[in-house]
């Protein structure tokens, strides 16, 4: 292994652990479910990506070793970890879970209500 | 209220693929590598679970319409096939054999009757799964 890739792959895992540290700060500062969720599903995906693709470019380096198991890892990921934070913060709205205090704008609800008053004229 | 469940559904069309895939890749390597039919079979069983969490019991019963405790039998039947089928030879019960073939596609290839073996285990392992979880999930 080349001095350059060294210092790339610890660029890489040392950025996923720094990106894994800021999603932990957020789920603690954050003042609600939905903004702990905005924190968690978006950081801690890329934090995560990151450490992997550095794992990959390793031990392909080291080895001569390509994993592909570690890339579809990535990708089953990134396009779960999305989701599974939406579908978080939708059961938590639908179980009426307050936003914070100084949120101004809900168009969510109006739109639930208005779904619901078609439903009570069409029936 | 009716919510669509549009986002969850069609993540799990593509997901699903993926981890049946992942399942056959760990079934396989087995031999070599860590997994075979334990992990593979449990894997297998949680893509199917993650059917059963998008869609409901009735869509996923038409997706595979078999009763998963026939697998249990089948998967039954396979291992003690396998150890059947080395008393026929004038060995031990469960006595494992290997060779290399030549197959057409897929070139020079070792082929172990462990894998068989292997294959009631994964069968096993997705029947009693989805068995427990299905019986769980239809009780009201």
């Amino acid at each position: 292994m080349s001095e350059v890739s060294t210092v790339i792959i610890a660029i890489f895992i040392l950025l996923g652990a720094f990106l894994s540290l800021v999603t932990a700060f957020g789920v603690i500062r954050l003042p609600d479910v939905y903004t702990r969720n905005h924190a968690a599903s978006k950081a801690a995906t890329l934090g995560i990506m990151f450490i992997l693709i550095g794992t990959c470019i390793f031990f392909y380096l080291k080895d001569g070793y390509f994993n592909s198991r570690v890339i579809l890892g990535i990708i089953f990921i990134f396009l779960t970890a999305p989701v599974s934070g939406h579908l978080i913060s939708r059961a938590a709205y639908h179980t009426g879970v307050k936003m914070w205090n100084k949120s101004v704008q809900d168009d969510y609800k109006s739109y639930l209500e208005e779904q619901g008053e078609k439903e009570k004229s069409n029936s | 209220m009716k919510t669509s469940d549009v986002i969850l559904q069609t993540m799990t069309k593509v997901i699903s693929f993926i981890i049946v895939l992942f399942a056959l890749h760990l079934f396989f390597a087995g031999h070599y590598h860590p997994g075979g039919g334990f992990v593979g079979g449990l894997i297998t069983s949680g893509a199917i679970v993650l059917l059963l969490l998008a869609y409901d019991i009735k869509t996923v019963a038409k997706i595979f319409p078999f009763d998963y405790k026939i697998l249990i039998g089948l998967g039954l039947l396979f291992a003690v096939g396998t150890g059947v089928g080395s008393l026929f030879f004038g060995v031990p019960f469960l006595t494992h054999a290997f060779g290399h073939f030549h197959l057409p596609l897929l070139g020079e290839t070792s082929l172990h009757t462990a894998v068989l073996f292997d294959t009631g285990v994964y069968l096993v392992v997705v029947g009693v799964t989805m068995t427990i979880i299905q019986t769980i999930g239809e009780s009201e």
